[in-house]
């Protein structure tokens, strides 16, 4: 029950690997890892959930943040590799027309 | 009176114990005989229930305990989730909910707004109790024929 996230940066390219549960708890850590990648100008923050197995609206409210945070610096985040369960969560909420999801690869466990 | 088996989880209202309590909800909703995607449901809709109450109770002082109530019956699972801190305004909280549309401005997107969205959207019934703390009392149904709801899918099993 918990978070991991790696980070590799190439170019103008930021590439999160998450893997674990995204709640109230791991929320948080999610935030501080994100964030501050949003805010260089020019830069698209891909997010890879892949081994992402929980997510409830807490982590949908760290994304808001992250695509606010992008509008604001001038730079793009996307989703990829959604599993089911939380590729719905994104959905049922509306947020899949606001946020760059690439749904043609969504993960299947 | 309808019968049911009671069972009782209290935990201290801190974010850490989210997880828990969701171990514990999938462990009583398989041994119902609920699908996979319905525990999924209940888990999503458990968690923020309980994330509201740790919310609460964290602004008020930042302990404190929280008690959910399993309510197993022959067709249905019922669960309570009382935070014994203070209350909030409902009337509040319900403006405050629903999905995003899309004439709604980015900027004014909630960031929080989606826990009790959700509740409603995975449970089949929702009701709220602010007299004494806050209470939420939820049930989900043991559908053992789900013939209509998944119609609408294509089965890829090889």
């Amino acid at each position: 029950m918990n978070l991991t996230i790696d980070v590799t940066n190439k170019e103008n390219l930021a590439y999160l690997s998450l893997s674990g549960e995204v709640d109230a708890f791991t929320a948080p850590k999610l935030k501080e890892a994100l964030l501050p990648l949003t805010k260089e100008e020019g830069q698209t923050v891909e997010v890879d959930l892949q081994d992402v197995n929980y997510m409830d609206s807490t982590g949908l409210g760290v994304f808001i943040s992250a695509l606010k945070s992008t509008k604001e610096h001038n730079s793009e985040m996307r989703l990829v590799h959604l599993q089911e369960r939380v590729y719905r969560l994104f959905k049922i909420t509306g947020l899949t027309e606001i946020i760059t999801i690439d749904s043609a690869v969504r993960g299947e466990k | 009176m309808e019968s049911f088996d009671f069972v009782e989880v209290k935990v201290p209202a801190k974010a850490e114990y989210i997880g828990v309590v969701r171990l514990s909800t999938s462990g009583i909703a398989n041994r119902m005989g609920f699908s996979f995607e319905d525990i999924e449901d209940l888990k999503v809709a458990i968690s923020e229930a309980i994330t509201n109450a740790v919310k609460h109770a964290y602004e008020d002082s930042g302990e404190g305990e929280i008690t959910i109530g399993f309510g197993v019956y022959e067709d249905r699972l019922e669960v309570m989730v009382a935070d014994h801190g203070g209350s909030f305004n409902l009337g509040e909280v319900k403006e405050d909910i629903g999905p995003y549309q899309q004439d709604d401005n980015i900027e004014e997107l909630r960031e929080g707004g989606f826990g009790l969205f959700l509740i409603d959207a995975l449970m089949d019934k929702v009701e709220i109790n602010s007299k004494y703390g806050v209470i939420v009392l939820m049930t989900k149904y043991l559908h053992e024929t789900e013939v209509g709801q998944n119609g609408d899918q294509i089965s890829t099993t090889q």
